[in-house]
């Protein structure tokens, strides 16, 4: 088991380095940088200035050891410049000789925000802390609903009960947020249709979450996902319903309520398991959509306004972080399917 | 004038939307009378799921098709812009801020209009052509890419497979948004990053032409020659034109913004068809008739394409219609932020982005484009669900 | 349930149909059985003969689409078609417990086996778990696993395909049920573990006393296992009696056809060939008008066979003997078979195969799904395969799964390379040259014909366009209808009806796919075909016509068959010599008359005494094989036959233990890989006496 999870994790740190660095060459590119140039220096620059601004800040270096040092695993830049010597590492008004050599992401060292004029890793802590609150709720709501929506329509395949929940998991699998998010708007907050249930925006759910302005951020992202997982574990759970040892377990004499529950429910679970769990990378995109349309400033949010104003750094660790999470529910996902699957065993 | 009533504004659409339901009724008609000789799309009208999932599609391929190819169906231009309908309601009778309006023009805005003045109808018809006419493209080729690349890593494993599936798993776990915002920006627009990926992706449909012509016919070089002559210089053609914009005869074109919208989209799609095919390809290629291939000495491309391939067919349509109704909302969600399209585009994505802005007070700008991209995926959907569950029947 | 004394099932005119979109289609037709305690009846029937969906109504477990739509069942009594669906599931389990053929399919994949195992009687008898555990403790042993405890403590895919079916088979007895139904219970398991699981269901059946319903496409397994037979034929009982009625005094003709078309000890190839049953098995939809055995039946009377519905008759005299048959009084019953053409026996000409010391060893990782560069493990899938094989002659591979006959096939494919050794095609080494590097005539040469008729053609190419393609590659014809031309003669050959050609594979029979599958393989004038068990997954009545096609080709064409197979009475009926296999090593070569008679191998002897025959002269000594066959990744040390062998103690010291024995040539042509000395070989018996007639 041991040796799996370290593949595993060796496999994961290859694909974050591969993906990190697409994303670094990407925002790094000479486009990028002359814009950064424009909004940190001023909008008329004329090339030759843009690009003594560029490399006097280290901006043109080669990719690789720009990558490095951004990461932290390169000396930083340094350059002396009218017996001033500036450097990557070197605070204002810090001496030189103090500052450390490396100073990238694994020193703890994430760059600062062009936008919001702050560190970038509070920045983040900030606003994945909102963001792991709304995503804990969409699993609370989505997870245990996806799955009982899945588990009746499959058990009995073909039923009316099947083809009402199928139905339904089909619609909301078509619907996604930007639509139902519009559509929940109008219905339920709007002042022309006038129910006026829940609240349009969820800016105040950032500081005060409650029912009424978090439920329809939360419900909208649950639900596109909820589809998706319904129909896979309905797809699982009837196939497991016409396999033969559910067929034992019933000329066995076994009750139908404890067919489902003791002999086709861990069976049926192990498919949609990983499916929830790569979810992950969709679900970002429903948080973004979600937190943009809601306007609730947190990741997503960060993220848009991030990749809208060229704000490098925080888009890098924007990307980083969500890259991160989405590979570490790759493993969890891999891992659980192994206990989850007898039928893998792990020596 | 006065406003129209709901019931009038829902007669006027029906109306306008006249020859829509005649081709719907049309293509019902034949299909219906043929259908136990047409196959797996016969079996289709067997089901009622499938049945209503292929008339919403239907409607909304023809709508657009009429609509944006041959100006029928819509009753203004989508850019026309007129002052005094700023955010009117559903059935304002058509005025113009200063001058009297044209005599010709339809003098109902039968859907309301925008914060712009255009008419929201209008727009949403239009809407559907921006998206069939690049989502069942766009799905196409990531099937080509997909199939090209998922039947040697299926067939053959080992180290190619873990290469490939190692790069398709990297494309997988970045978030689609994040890719869509770092790809689809101006500043790469301008690096000529999206030419060298189409150049890259769009060589796979003409790679893989050539090898399905070449491994049937290599035993008669005279209709080999000929089948991979007419590909070869059909596909440069249309590959120089729509890929690097050079076309020699100056008819195909592909304007960039679009380019690097439709780049984008096959990026995200070709690894999950990519992973289908190589499930597939691996179930599939311990049958004997795979074996009785390879014992007659086939090469390894005529067994994938010819043996392997068609009988994995039946998965792949159903994934294929998914996958269409996916880019829709792809596509859908690029718009809303307002990435790649021009601002002004009338696809449902930016309509809904610009609609949802006054929300709380106006709903006919946002709705009915929302309405119609849940449609036209639903239908698909369903099409797809009424296509598997024929497939799996006999 | 109140004692009951009288059968314990009694099934009186059942008829059961499935409901499809389009009609009604009759699976089971007034169909009556009857179980008395204690006794075991066997159903016997080919494939789509209903006899499963008797087994399926009696458990009342026919799905969505199946309906009992007349007749009754009774059991012990009581109409199943009238109780509720609770007092049904007191049925299930405890009065009536049902085996069917995946036993790795009928176990849950994710409880352990002891869970499965305990429910049975905490559901029926409410005992407590420990008592249950007891119990399931208890019956473990009585399926003869070794160590009980830590078989409950598994899951099911950490056993192996035999103990498997011997859970299903605990489970079954768990709460002592009155009436056991087994659907095919061993057609999944290699011979000599088959062999060993119905010695325990009979075993068992007497201890527990319980009644079974056998159901069984293999005529021998039924005549070993029953008391009583019934045959059916296209969803009807057509002959139902006491063994020994049946099987000598049969009153029905297609009970009759069956026999003749399976081959039993005597029957040969050139002097006595099998006699297949003409045309197909009719759809359950197309029936015909009468007796539905009519349009294949030798006896069959216009007029009189194909109006009306026909009734079981009763044969005065015997026990219980019916048949649904109008003309059985007046058939000679005796009268031999009608003269097939015989054939002269065709002299084996020169050696076109030549295999010396062919070795084939694979490296794998020890576990496929985490295995790293350490855990490589090398299956030695052949070990040294020395033969030579002629023209017009049929070479038997025999074995069971894991033996190493299909690597082999694979080698001399030129699908693999081989590790060590040679294969000599007309005197050119070939061993090395994989298949994309042969060139056509070598390809074209060497070809095969494969098992499973339903995976073997392309399901979305037309018939025709195969077997031109097969032409395209081997470069026959100049043009598309020079190929054409030579299609349809191919077609001619295996005697499919030319407008087959445009023909899908799913619109054939599975017999008819396997004669495409031939026509195929000898498009190219193949000179050596090998054939991959070829008719294994056929009917017994399709299989005879399929064996007698390849023969008749071979004899035409002079070619030399490499038959592999596990079904030792087609492999003595059709073949010249037989090699016999066994993980990977040769442990008997020899003409078919010097194999099939003592001195044997004593893996070979163990083989003859568990293929079961349908014949009732025959006396088999009865050798039960322990265990199952050694894992290939894991074989034992010394001769691989070693943990199994009952002739073990005759071997001084432990020299089976350490080392693989030579090969020793008994007689000329015959030669075994044993440490047995000369004298114990010559003591030993035949397995198989065909008493005097």
């Amino acid at each position: 088991m041991v040796t799996f999870i370290l593949r595993r994790v060796g496999v994961m740190v290859l694909t974050a380095l591969c993906l990190t660095f697409i994303v670094f060459f990407l925002t790094n590119l000479y486009p990028n940088l002359e814009k950064l140039a424009k909004t940190q220096g001023n909008f008329r620059m004329t090339d030759a200035e843009v690009e003594s601004y560029l490399s006097r800040n280290g901006y043109l270096d080669p990719m690789l050891s720009k990558y490095g040092q951004w990461m932290g695993v390169w000396p930083g830049w340094v350059i002396e410049e009218d017996s001033v010597t500036r450097g990557r590492c070197i605070a204002p008004g810090q001496p030189p000789e103090e500052a450390p050599r490396f100073c990238g992401i694994l020193q703890g060292d994430w760059g600062h925000s062009t936008v919001f004029r702050k560190d970038v890793d509070e920045i983040i802590a900030e606003k994945l802390a909102l963001t792991g609150w709304l995503m804990l709720w969409v699993m609370l709501l989505m997870v245990p609903s996806a799955l009982i929506l899945g588990v009746l329509a499959g058990m009995r395949e073909g039923s009316r009960t099947d083809r009402t929940l199928s139905t339904f998991a089909i619609t909301t699998t078509a619907t996604p947020e930007y639509v139902s998010g519009v559509l929940f708007i109008a219905i339920f907050a709007s002042s022309a249709v006038g129910l006026q249930w829940f609240k349009g925006t969820a800016t105040g759910a950032m500081t005060n979450p409650n029912f009424e302005n978090f439920f329809l951020p939360v419900l909208t992202i649950a639900l596109y996902g909820m589809g998706y997982i319904a129909r896979m574990t309905r797809a699982s759970m009837a196939e497991v319903m016409t396999a033969q040892y559910i067929r034992t377990a019933r000329l066995k004499g076994v009750s139908f309520p404890n067919i489902v529950l003791k002999h086709a429910l861990r069976n049926a679970l192990i498919a949609p398991f990983t499916v929830i769990m790569l979810q992950f990378p969709w679900l970002l995109n429903g948080v973004v959509i979600v937190e943009t349309l809601f306007n609730y400033k947190g990741f997503g949010w960060t993220l848009v306004q991030a990749a809208s104003n060229n704000d490098i750094e925080l888009l890098l660790a924007v990307s980083v972080v969500s890259v991160v999470v989405v590979l570490v529910t790759q493993l969890i996902s891999d891992i659980g399917y192994v206990y989850l699957n007898p039928r893998i065993s792990v020596t | 004038m006065d406003p129209l009533s709901w019931t009038e504004i829902f007669l006027r659409i029906a109306a306008q939307l006249t020859p829509v339901w005649i081709a719907l009724v049309a293509t019902f008609a034949l299909s219906v009378a043929f259908r136990r000789r047409l196959g797996l799309y016969g079996k289709l009208f067997d089901s009622p799921i499938g049945m209503a999932g292929f008339g919403l599609v239907m409607f909304w391929t023809y709508t657009g098709i009429f609509a944006g190819a041959f100006d029928l169906i819509l009753t203004h231009d989508v850019l026309d812009q007129s002052a005094a309908m700023k955010n009117k309601g559903p059935g304002t009778p058509y005025s113009q801020m200063m001058g009297t309006p044209d005599p010709n023009a339809y003098p109902y805005y039968l859907l309301g209009g925008d914060n712009l003045g255009r008419d929201v109808f209008s727009r949403m018809v239009v809407g559907a052509w921006e998206v069939i006419k690049i989502a069942p493209f766009a799905s196409l080729f990531a099937f080509m890419v997909g199939i090209t690349l998922g039947l040697p890593a299926g067939y053959h494993g080992g180290r190619l497979d873990t290469v490939l599936s190692f790069l398709a798993n990297l494309i997988l776990a970045f978030p689609v948004i994040l890719l869509f915002y770092l790809l689809v920006t101006p500043e790469i627009i301008q690096t000529g990053i999206p030419v060298y990926m189409a150049a890259v992706l769009f060589v796979f449909p003409i790679i893989f032409l050539i090898l399905l012509w070449n491994s049937r016919f290599h035993t008669q070089p005279a209709a080999r020659n000929l089948y991979v002559g007419v590909t070869l210089v059909v596909g440069a053609w249309l590959y120089a034109g729509i890929a690097w914009d050079a076309d020699p005869l100056g008819l195909v074109s592909f304007p960039p913004n679009l380019l690097v919208v439709f780049v984008a989209v096959v990026f995200v799609n070709a690894p999950t068809v990519f992973r289908i095919v190589r499930g597939l390809t691996m179930d599939i290629k311990t049958r004997d008739y795979v074996a009785a291939a390879q014992t007659r000495g086939e090469g390894t491309w005529y067994i994938m394409l010819w043996e392997i391939l068609p009988n994995v067919r039946g998965p792949l349509i159903v994934d294929f219609c998914l996958r269409i109704g996916y880019t829709t909302i792809l596509l859908g969600t690029l718009g809303f932020f307002g990435l790649g399209l021009s601002p002004e585009s009338p696809d449902w994505g930016s309509t809904i982005n610009e609609g949802r802005k006054l929300l709380s007070m106006y709903l006919h700008p946002a709705l009915p484009p929302a309405v119609a991209l849940l449609s036209l995926v639903l239908g698909l959907n369903l099409l797809a669900d009424g296509l598997r569950e024929e497939s799996l029947r006999d | 349930m109140a004692e009951h004394d009288g059968p314990i099932l009694e099934i009186e005119n059942l008829s059961i149909s499935f409901f499809t979109r389009l009609r009604e289609i009759p699976a089971v037709m007034d169909f009556s059985v009857t179980v008395q305690p204690g006794e075991a009846v066997g159903l016997v029937g080919e494939s789509g003969c209903g006899k499963s969906t008797v087994a399926l109504g009696v458990m009342r477990d026919l799905g969505v689409n199946g309906r009992i739509v007349g007749g009754t069942v009774r059991f012990k009594g009581r109409d199943l078609g009238e109780i509720s669906a609770a007092e049904l599931r007191d049925i299930r389990g405890r009065e009536i417990a049902m085996i069917y053929q995946e036993p790795m399919a009928s176990l849950n994949p994710a409880m352990r086996v002891g869970r499965q195992l305990m429910e049975v009687p905490m559901i029926h008898e409410g005992i407590s778990e420990a008592e249950a555990r007891a119990r399931a403790l208890e019956v473990v042993r009585d399926v003869k696993l070794p160590d009980p405890e830590r078989i409950l403590k598994s899951y099911p895919h950490q056993l192996s395909g035999g103990q498997q079916q011997r859970i299903v088979i605990a489970m079954a007895l768990m709460s002592k049920p009155s009436l056991l139904i087994l659907d095919e219970p061993t057609t999944a398991l290699d011979v000599t573990v088959e062999a060993a699981v119905v010695e325990l269901v009979k075993d068992l059946g007497k201890k527990y006393g319980t009644s079974m319903l056998f159901i069984s496409h293999n005529l021998g397994l039924v005549l070993e296992t029953c008391d009583r037979i019934c045959v059916m034929y296209s969803g009807e009982a057509v002959e139902t009696g006491s063994i020994k009625d049946v099987f000598d005094k049969m009153q029905h003709p297609y009970t009759q056809a069956l026999f003749r078309s399976i081959p039993l000890p005597g029957a040969d190839k050139n002097t006595r060939p099998l006699k297949a049953i003409p045309g197909n098995f009719p759809l359950p939809h197309e029936r015909p008008e009468g007796c539905n055995f009519g349009p294949r039946c030798d006896y069959f009377q216009a007029g009189l066979c194909d109006t009306g519905d026909i009734p079981m008759a009763g044969i005065t005299g015997d026990d219980r003997h019916f048949t649904r048959c109008l003309r059985f009084a007046e058939i000679d019953w005796t009268a031999p078979v009608e003269a097939m053409a015989q054939h002269e026996a065709t002299a084996p000409g020169k050696v076109v195969l030549k295999i010396e010391n062919l070795k084939k060893y694979y490296e794998v990782s020890a576990n496929a799904l985490f295995g790293g560069s350490r855990g490589k493990k090398v299956v030695k899938a052949n070990e040294t395969l020395s033969f030579e094989a002629r023209e017009s002659e049929t070479l038997a591979i025999v074995g069971e799964s894991g033996c190493g006959k299909s690597t082999f096939a694979k080698v001399l494919m030129g699908l693999e390379t081989a590790t060590e050794g040679a294969i000599l095609l007309d005197n050119r080494n070939i061993e090395q040259t994989p298949i994309e590097k042969r060139d056509t005539q070598t390809i074209a040469d060497v070809q095969m014909v494969f098992q499973n008729p339903f995976d073997t053609l392309n399901p979305s190419m037309t018939v025709g366009r195969q077997i031109i393609r097969a032409l395209e590659v081997f470069g026959h014809g100049a043009s598309d209808a020079e190929r054409r031309e030579e299609m349809l003669r191919l077609l001619d050959i295996v005697k499919l009806p030319r407008e087959f050609a445009e023909r899908m594979p799913r619109q054939l029979s599975g017999g008819q796919k396997q004669r495409v599958g031939i026509a195929r393989a000898f498009s190219g004038g193949a000179r050596i075909v090998v054939a991959d068990e070829p008719v294994s997954a056929l009917d017994v009545s399709v299989q005879a016509a399929v064996t007698d096609l390849l023969m008749e080709i071979q004899r035409k064409q002079k070619t030399t068959l490499l038959f592999i197979s596990h079904d030792l009475g087609i492999v003595r009926y059709l073949s010249d010599r037989v090699m016999v296999m066994y993980l990977g090593h040769v442990v008997e070569l020899g003409s078919t008359d010097q194999v099939f008679a003592p001195p044997y191998h004593p893996y070979t002897e163990a083989l003859l005494s568990a293929v079961p025959i349908a014949d009732t002269r025959v006396e088999k000594t009865h050798i039960v094989l322990e265990g199952d066959v050694p894992s290939a990744m894991n074989p034992p040390p010394g001769c691989p036959f070693q943990t199994r062998c009952r002739w073990k103690p005759e071997v001084p010291g432990d020299l089976c233990e350490r080392e693989v024995p030579p090969v020793r040539e008994i007689a000329p042509g015959h030669q075994v890989k044993c440490h047995l000395s000369e004298a114990a070989l010559a003591r030993m018996e035949p397995v198989i006496r065909v008493a005097a007639e």
